[in-house]
C-alpha cells in the first residue's frame, strides 16, 4: 500500500482507503514531503469507533493533495524539531487529546481547555482557574531588558489576545502571542450527535465573523461531497462572487486601517466608506452585510437574479476608479512608504519554514493560492492573480492586498457577465451522509487557506469535524516579523497580517 | 510695570485662554475636509472639557499623590506661560529681564510632573511613553534655546515681550527676515514635537505602543484629564502665538486691527497644522530625532549667520 493517498479537494474518499502506516513510516514520509516543498493543510487526531486514537494529515505539494494516517500512542517523537510547520498542530493535538509530543521545543497550551479524553493534562493546568492558567511565557533576562504586556483587553474594538514583548529599549527581541480567550468549542459544536444538519452552516459561518463566506463554503462543500449533492452552475458563480466580495470588503477595510495606523487619515476615511458599499452588496445578495445565510449545502439560499447582478455590476463600475485613486494616494505618499517599507519583514525562507498562507505568504514570495491550486466553485474559469512585490514587509502585504482587490473586482465583473440565474435551493431536508468517509475542503478565503475536514462513522454521523483557519499558520509569522523591530511598529505589523483571534481559538 | 494696561492684558490672556479649545477645532475641521467628511462640531473640545469636568476621577491603588499632582502642575504651568505672552502686540501681564528662560523651564516643569505621574502608575506603557517624551523634548529644547540666543542677538533683549515689541523687534518684516524664515520652519517643527502632533506623534491613535504623549496620560480620567487637555491647548496656543508674532509685527497702532489680524493668523497656523497632518504620515520612531534635530540645524545655522552680520 502506498504511503500517501492522492485526493481531490472536496471529494469524499472511504476512510478505509486512507493509508494506516506505523508511526515511524508516517513520520518519515511527512518529513520527507515537507522537505520537498510539502505544506501541511490538516494535521489532527480523532478517536475511531474502537476508541483508538488516529492521526490524520493532509499535505499539499505542488497542486496535489495527499492524505495519510497512523495510529497514535500516548507519546510520540515530535516532528517539530525537524520541521516547524508542525509546531502549532502538535500543540493542538496535545491539548485536545492529552498526547505528548516528545522533545517538542515549545510545548504550551493553545486554547486552554481540558482534553477530550479525560486524560491527565499535559500542561498541568487546573481549568477551574481562569485563562491563562500556568502559561510559561518566554522571558529574556538582563538589566536593560523590559517586558511589555499588552491585552487581552485592548484599547481598540478588537478581539482579545495577549502579547508579551521582551524589549531592549525600543527594540523587540521576542514577541510571544498567547491566544485562546475566545475558545467556544466550535469543533465540538459541529460534532454534536443528533442535531439537524441544517444547524451546522450557521455554526460554520460563526467560526470567524469576517470569514463567514470562507468557512461557510468549506462546510457546504464538505456536506455536498458527503451527501452527494449537486450544485447548479449559477449557484457556483454566486458563491464565488460572495467570496470575492468578502475579500474586497476586508482588504479595503485593512488598507484603510493600515493608513490610519501611520496617522495618514484621508485613505482611512475614504476606504471606510467604500468598505461599507461592498458590505451592502453582500446585503443585496444575502440580506446580511457579512453574507451570512447565503451559502448552504446544495447551493445558495436566496435567488440572485439579473436585477441583483445589475446592482452589483453597476456599483463595482462606480467604485473601481475611486478605489484606484485612493490606493494611488496611499501608495504614492512618501511618508507612508517610509513606514511600510522594510517594516515587519518575513523573508521567504522563514515564511516557507513556517508555512505561511494567504496574502501573508504571497507577500513573502510563496505564490500558493488555493483558488489556483485547488479551484472550487467557479474559480476554474477565473484568471490567476500575480503579485509584483514579494519582499515580505508591510509594504508587500499592503501591495498584495491592493492587487487582490483589483483582481477581485475584475473577477466579479467577469463572472457576473455570464447569463446564469442562481435559484434558491429549498430549505434542505436532512440529507444523509455517506458512512465511513473522509473529505477535506480547501478554499482561499480572504485571509488565506481555510480548510474543513470531516470524517463520518459507520452510521453516517459526523465522527470528527476539524477546522483550520489560515490564522492558525500565520500568527507565528506575525511573531517572527517583530524580531528586532521597533515596538512602536507592532500595531502596523499586526494590522498588515490582520489575523483572526476567534478563527484561531475556535 | 505700568499698571494701566493690566486690564487689557488680563483680558487678552483670558480671551486667548477661552479661545484655545476653539482653535483645536480648526485642526479637526481641516483634517475632516481632506478626508471628505463634515468633521466634529467646531465646539467639540468645549463639549469634551465639560463632559470630563462632570465626571469623577478614578485612581489606581498603586498610585500616590504624585499622580494627582501631575495634571494640576501641568495645567498651572501652561496658564503661567500665557501670562508672559504679548497677545496681538498687547503688553503681557508679567514681563521681566530674563523671563524667556523662566518661560521655557515652566514648560519643562509641567512636563517633568506629567512624566513623574506617568512613572507613578508603574505601567510599562507609560514608562515607555515617558522615555520617548523626555528624549524628544530634550532635543527640541536645544532648538528653543538657540532661538532665544539668536533673538537676543537680534533684539538685544532677554524678555519675551520685548523680542517682539522693542525697537529691534524680531519678525519676518525686519531686515533679518531671511534668518527669521529659518526660525519659522524650526519653530513649526518644535511646535509639532512639543504638542504631540503628526508626524512626531498621533493624538488620534488608540494604539498604546505607538503613543508618546497620550500614553503618559492613559490613567488620568475626569477632571484630571480635563486639566491636562486644557494645559495642552494652552501650550499649543503659546507656540502658535509665538509663530504669529514672527509673522506679523502688530505695530499698526490700532489694537482692533491687531486683534483681528492676530486671530486670522492664528487660524491659518492651526489650519497649517491640520494640513500637515492630512498630507503626511507619522515618522518611524527612530526617524523622529532626525526630524527634530533638523530644526536645530536650521536655527544654529541662522545664529552663525548673525555672528557675521553683527560684528
Amino acid at each position: 500500500m502506498d504511503k500517501l493517498l492522492q485526493i481531490q479537494n472536496g471529494q469524499a474518499v472511504s476512510r478505509s482507503d486512507i493509508p494506516d502506516l506505523n508511526f515511524h513510516d508516517f513520520r518519515k514520509t511527512l518529513l520527507n514531503e515537507t522537505r520537498n516543498n510539502g505544506f501541511i493543510v490538516q494535521f489532527f487526531a480523532y478517536e475511531n469507533e474502537q476508541d483508538i486514537l488516529k492521526l490524520v494529515t493532509v499535505i499539499r505539494s505542488g497542486h496535489k493533495l495527499y492524505v495519510t494516517g497512523c495510529s497514535l500512542a500516548e507519546e510520540y517523537p515530535s516532528l517539530t524539531p525537524e520541521c516547524e510547520k508542525f509546531h502549532m498542530f502538535e500543540r493542538e493535538i496535545a491539548e485536545q487529546f492529552g498526547v505528548r509530543p516528545k522533545d517538542h521545543p515549545w510545548l504550551k497550551m493553545v486554547r486552554y481547555h481540558e482534553n477530550y479524553r479525560g486524560k491527565e493534562d499535559i500542561f498541568g493546568n487546573d481549568y477551574s482557574v481562569d485563562i491563562p492558567g500556568n502559561y510559561p511565557y518566554f522571558a529574556v533576562e538582563g538589566d536593560s531588558i523590559h517586558e511589555v504586556a499588552v491585552g487581552p483587553v485592548h484599547a481598540g474594538i478588537i478581539e482579545p489576545g495577549h502579547f508579551r514583548f521582551q524589549c531592549a529599549g525600543e527594540e523587540v527581541l521576542n514577541l510571544e502571542i498567547q491566544l485562546g480567550y475566545q475558545h467556544r468549542g466550535a469543533e465540538k459544536l459541529l460534532e454534536q450527535k443528533g442535531q439537524p444538519l441544517n444547524r451546522l452552516p450557521i455554526i460554520a459561518e460563526s467560526i470567524a465573523g469576517d470569514t463567514a463566506i470562507g468557512h461557510g463554503l468549506c462546510h457546504s462543500q464538505a456536506i455536498e461531497a458527503l451527501a452527494g449533492l449537486e450544485v447548479a452552475e449559477g449557484s457556483k458563480i454566486i458563491r464565488s462572487v460572495a467570496l470575492e466580495l468578502e475579500r474586497i470588503a476586508n482588504h479595503i477595510g485593512d488598507l484603510g486601517a493600515l493608513s490610519g495606523d501611520v496617522a495618514f487619515t484621508p485613505p482611512l476615511n475614504y476606504f471606510g466608506r467604500i468598505r461599507g458599499e461592498f458590505l451592502n452588496l453582500s446585503l443585496t445578495m444575502a440580506g446580511n452585510r457579512f453574507g451570512k445565510g447565503l451559502v448552504r449545502p446544495g447551493g445558495v439560499s436566496f435567488p440572485v437574479l439579473a436585477e441583483h447582478r445589475k446592482i452589483i455590476c453597476d456599483k463595482i463600475a462606480d467604485e473601481t476608479p475611486g478605489i484606484a485613486n485612493v490606493c494611488d494616494l496611499l501608495f504614492s505618499a512618501h511618508t507612508v512608504l517610509a513606514r511600510f517599507e522594510h517594516t515587519g519583514t518575513v523573508p521567504l525562507n522563514i515564511a516557507d519554514r513556517l508555512g505561511l498562507v494567504g496574502y501573508s505568504g504571497r507577500a513573502s514570495g510563496l505564490s500558493y493560492d488555493a483558488r489556483v491550486a485547488y479551484p472550487t466553485e467557479a474559480y476554474a474559469m477565473v484568471e490567476a492573480n500575480t503579485n509584483a512585490r514579494t519582499t515580505g514587509d508591510v509594504c508587500s502585504r499592503a501591495t498584495v492586498r491592493r492587487e487582490e482587490i483589483m483582481h477581485s473586482l475584475r473577477t466579479i465583473t467577469e463572472l457576473l457577465a455570464r447569463d446564469i440565474d442562481a435559484e434558491a435551493i429549498p430549505v434542505p431536508s436532512s440529507h444523509s451522509l455517506v458512512p465511513d468517509s473522509f473529505v477535506v475542503t480547501i478554499n482561499e478565503a480572504w485571509r488565506g487557506e481555510v480548510s474543513h475536514c470531516l470524517l463520518t462513522d459507520r452510521d453516517g454521523t459526523i465522527l470528527r469535524y476539524k477546522i483550520k483557519d489560515p490564522s492558525f499558520h500565520n500568527w507565528t509569522g506575525l511573531a517572527m516579523s517583530l524580531r528586532n523591530q521597533g515596538i512602536s511598529d507592532f500595531p502596523l505589523c499586526n494590522k498588515s497580517f490582520n489575523l483572526s483571534y476567534c478563527g484561531f481559538d475556535l | 510695570m505700568d499698571p494701566t494696561f493690566s486690564f487689557t492684558s488680563f483680558l487678552s490672556v483670558l480671551t486667548a485662554f477661552t479661545m484655545a479649545p476653539l482653535f483645536m477645532g480648526v485642526i479637526l475641521k481641516v483634517k475632516a475636509f481632506f478626508s471628505g467628511k463634515q468633521g466634529p462640531p467646531w465646539l467639540i473640545k468645549y463639549y469634551t472639557l465639560i463632559k470630563l469636568l462632570k465626571k469623577g476621577s478614578v485612581y489606581s491603588t498603586s498610585t500616590t499623590f504624585v499622580f494627582k499632582l501631575g495634571p494640576i502642575i501641568s495645567f498651572v504651568t501652561a496658564i503661567m506661560l500665557l501670562l508672559f505672552f504679548p497677545f496681538a502686540g498687547l503688553k503681557p501681564v508679567l514681563s521681566f529681564h530674563g523671563d524667556v528662560v523662566m518661560l521655557f523651564y515652566l514648560l519643562s516643569l509641567g512636563r517633568f510632573f506629567t512624566v513623574l505621574a506617568a512613572l507613578d502608575t508603574a505601567s510599562p506603557f507609560e514608562g515607555m511613553g515617558a522615555a520617548r517624551e523626555v528624549f524628544f523634548s530634550a532635543l527640541a529644547e536645544a532648538t528653543v534655546f538657540v532661538i532665544l540666543a539668536l533673538f537676543f542677538r537680534l533684539s538685544g533683549s532677554l524678555s519675551f515681550a520685548e523680542y517682539f515689541t522693542g525697537s529691534h523687534a524680531v519678525n519676518l518684516w525686519s531686515e533679518s527676515a531671511a534668518l527669521i524664515f529659518l526660525v519659522l520652519i524650526a519653530l513649526f517643527i518644535v511646535l509639532l514635537t512639543e504638542n504631540s502632533r503628526v508626524p512626531v506623534d498621533d493624538p488620534a491613535t488608540h494604539l498604546e505602543l505607538t503613543m508618546i504623549h497620550e500614553v503618559m496620560i492613559l490613567d488620568h480620567s475626569g477632571p484630571d484629564l480635563a486639566l491636562i487637555e486644557m494645559g495642552a491647548f494652552c501650550k499649543m496656543l503659546f507656540y502658535s502665538s509665538f509663530i504669529s508674532c514672527l509673522l506679523f509685527p502688530f505695530h499698526t497702532g490700532n489694537p482692533f486691527v491687531n486683534v483681528i489680524v492676530f486671530f486670522i493668523i492664528m487660524t491659518l497656523i492651526y489650519a497649517g497644522i491640520g494640513l500637515v497632518e492630512s498630507i503626511t504620515a507619522r515618522y518611524k520612531m527612530d526617524m523622529v530625532p532626525n526630524f527634530i534635530l533638523t530644526s536645530f540645524a536650521l536655527v544654529f545655522f541662522a545664529t552663525i549667520l548673525t555672528m557675521e552680520f553683527v560684528q
